[in-house]
């Protein structure tokens, strides 16, 4: 391991570094609301160590920087992908840790390790982001799912701790899945690095290997499974309504925010490096559209029958990543003049779009619920004069998540399919509409309810600062980017370049 | 004599077993040893490939390296799911998963 590696590797090694003065912090402060502010300004030496590699890539003109610790392996990738991925991370984790400053009042002891357990899991994703190689995935897979299960489980009380059970279990069985079909893999190939999966791969599905064909695309499957549990999508999505529902809410928020981009991020990764043949592409991209029609036909109409606002988002985060896999169905060998990175720039923009608008309904959910004690939509009811500005961010988070102009869910909805009919599936895009108009039911009904209804109680539902400015940053950030999505959809489109050169 | 085909029907035997307990066990802990026994189905596969399979010289060792670091992980996944389930036995005093449903599963 040469300095050199150690450079590339800054931003997670200060991630756990941070994580562990928090820690530290803890055990010699009285007054608790100075760890918000220590996690908040410390998350800015990962952001701009990430920000002086990106400099320090474009400066080289280099696609990539690699890092191969000695073993002339390359295990670890720094390039636009993971370095885009990077800020939305730290990003995402600082609105999190903003908008749980005044939820964390509630325990009565460990606040610093529930944001230390946060910044674990996120230096596990930021690892997920840069890997190219099987073995460092599954450990960095693990690194975000064991912090996570224990945040979900933060609580104590029954409903926690059955969080945390179910989250655990199931991730467990979804990463021994995710193992046998790297096994496979492996078994086929030799070799754990993507890149070389794929050199090896080009040779075996040019000779007359019929029954290689069937087994490997049985491990292709298997590893399908495995990811589909992170991100959440149908078939393997039963965890997260529950999950959800007994999460403390800022795990819940980042839960849905930061794991689920972790998960795009690996999958992209995998699937456009290890499994780019065209052979293979034409068969999981078949069946990520599958999956995607499926996942958010069942996420909304199951959506429309909760009354909980948590469950409710859960539902509606497997709906959210249907429509995210229209994005990795859209490959460019399906039609021959398609614009290549069209679906994986999609998914990024979608993702980027979606973390933005999601953080700002978590945010006003977790202010208000924080000061009202329930969760019940039907306790949101009057929230327009008790809370003004929170029930307005609300409102227009939800318009965001239907995808109704002037917000960047809009946006990104038209980008996503767009790249579903460049590649000949306009039944998907069909899909993906109808599928908007039925998620506006449940999305509007918690605009009516705190719009129309009478409130249960008169007195002002009020919010600390950190909480204000969380909310406030995400509401400009979904209105900015639904006015003049330009630089973001630029971003998205520099970052996936190395995936498909 | 023993060949690959003998450890991938092993492996696939195990896994199928694991898999048939975890869906069919009530008792969160034999839940957790079903999972166990899912990884290690994986990891007879994975030392199978690695020491029958005729792999590059460089990437040999992948296998066997990849089956320790399951091996650990394991491990620590068990530590945490032991701490949540004994936290669940105080709260509910009962560690069955039928009964373990505040909300629905």
């Amino acid at each position: 391991m040469t300095t050199h590696d150690i450079y590339l590797l800054s931003p997670e090694i200060s991630m756990a570094g941070l994580a562990i003065l928090l820690i530290l912090v803890d055990l010699v402060v009285s007054r608790k609301s100075i760890l918000t502010i220590v996690a908040v300004l410390g998350l800015a030496v990962p952001l701009a160590l990430s920000i002086v590699l990106w400099f320090d890539l474009t400066d080289q003109a280099a696609t990539q920087m690699k890092a191969d610790f000695g073993t002339e392996i390359v295990t670890f990738v720094v390039d636009k992908f993971s370095l885009f991925f990077k800020f939305l991370l730290v990003g995402a984790t600082a609105l999190v840790i903003l908008a749980s400053s005044e939820y964390v009042s509630k325990f009565k002891n460990f606040h610093g390790e529930f944001f230390a357990l946060i910044l674990f899991a996120t230096s596990g994703m930021m690892l997920l982001a840069s890997t190219v190689e099987l073995i460092t995935i599954y450990v960095s897979l693990e690194l975000t799912a064991l912090p996570i299960a224990a945040l979900a489980a933060f609580m104590r009380d029954s409903r926690s701790s059955e969080a945390g059970l179910k989250f655990l279990i199931l991730s467990a069985i979804s990463s021994a899945v995710l193992l046998y079909g790297m096994v496979i893999i492996y078994g086929f190939t030799g070799t754990t690095v993507l890149a070389d999966i794929a050199t090896q791969l080009g040779g075996l599905l040019d000779g007359e290997s019929a029954f290689g064909g069937n087994a490997l695309l049985f491990g292709v499957i298997l590893v399908i499974a495995g990811f589909g549990f992170k991100i959440s999508s149908v078939p393997f999505q039963m965890w997260a309504p529950d999950v959800y529902e007994g999460s403390p809410t800022p795990v819940t928020a980042f839960l849905s925010v930061a794991s689920k981009a972790a998960g795009f991020a690996v999958i992209l990764r995998v699937f456009y490096i290890a499994f780019s043949a065209e052979i293979l592409s034409v068969d999981w991209s078949a069946v990520f559209a599958v999956l995607a029609a499926v996942s958010m036909t069942f996420g909304n109409l199951v959506a429309i029958r909760q009354n909980n606002i948590k469950r409710m988002l859960g539902y509606s985060t497997i709906a959210h990543a249907g429509y995210l896999m229209v994005g990795l169905a859209a490959v460019a060998s399906r039609t021959p003049d398609a614009d290549a990175i069209i679906g994986p720039s999609g998914v990024l923009f979608y993702l980027s779009g979606y973390a933005i608008t999601n953080l700002a309904a978590f945010s006003a959910v977790i202010a208000i619920s924080n000061r009202i004690n329930s969760d019940l939509i039907d306790s949101f009811a009057g929230m327009a004069r008790r809370a003004p500005f929170l029930a307005g961010v609300l409102g227009f988070s939800m318009i965001s998540l239907i995808g109704v102009p002037p917000t960047v869910g809009f946006m990104s909805k038209i980008y996503i399919f767009g790249a579903a009919v460049d590649t000949n599936l306009e039944w998907l895009a069909v899909t993906g509409m109808v599928n908007s108009v039925i998620s506006a039911y449940y999305y509007l009904r918690v605009v009516k309810v705190m719009y129309l209804r009478e409130p249960i109680d008169d007195a002002p539902v009020g919010s600390a600062l950190p909480m204000k400015l969380a909310v406030m940053v995400t509401m400009a950030g979904t209105a900015f980017f639904g006015i003049y999505p330009t630089p973001l959809i630029n971003l998205a489109r520099s970052a996936v370049d190395v995936l498909v050169s | 004599m023993i060949e690959l085909a003998h450890l991938q029907i092993l492996s696939a035997g195990l896994f199928a077993i694991g898999t048939y307990g975890v869906l069919a066990r009530r008792s969160a802990v034999l839940i957790l040893m079903s999972i166990e026994l899912m990884l290690n189905a994986v990891n007879i596969n994975l030392v199978g490939y690695a020491a029958f399979v005729d792999f590059d010289e460089a990437t040999r060792s992948f296998g066997q390296v990849l089956v320790i670091f399951v091996i650990t992980i394991a491990a620590a996944e068990l530590a945490l799911a032991i701490a949540i389930i004994l936290r669940l036995y105080r709260n509910r005093s009962t560690v069955n998963v039928d009964e373990i449903d505040l909300m629905k599963w």
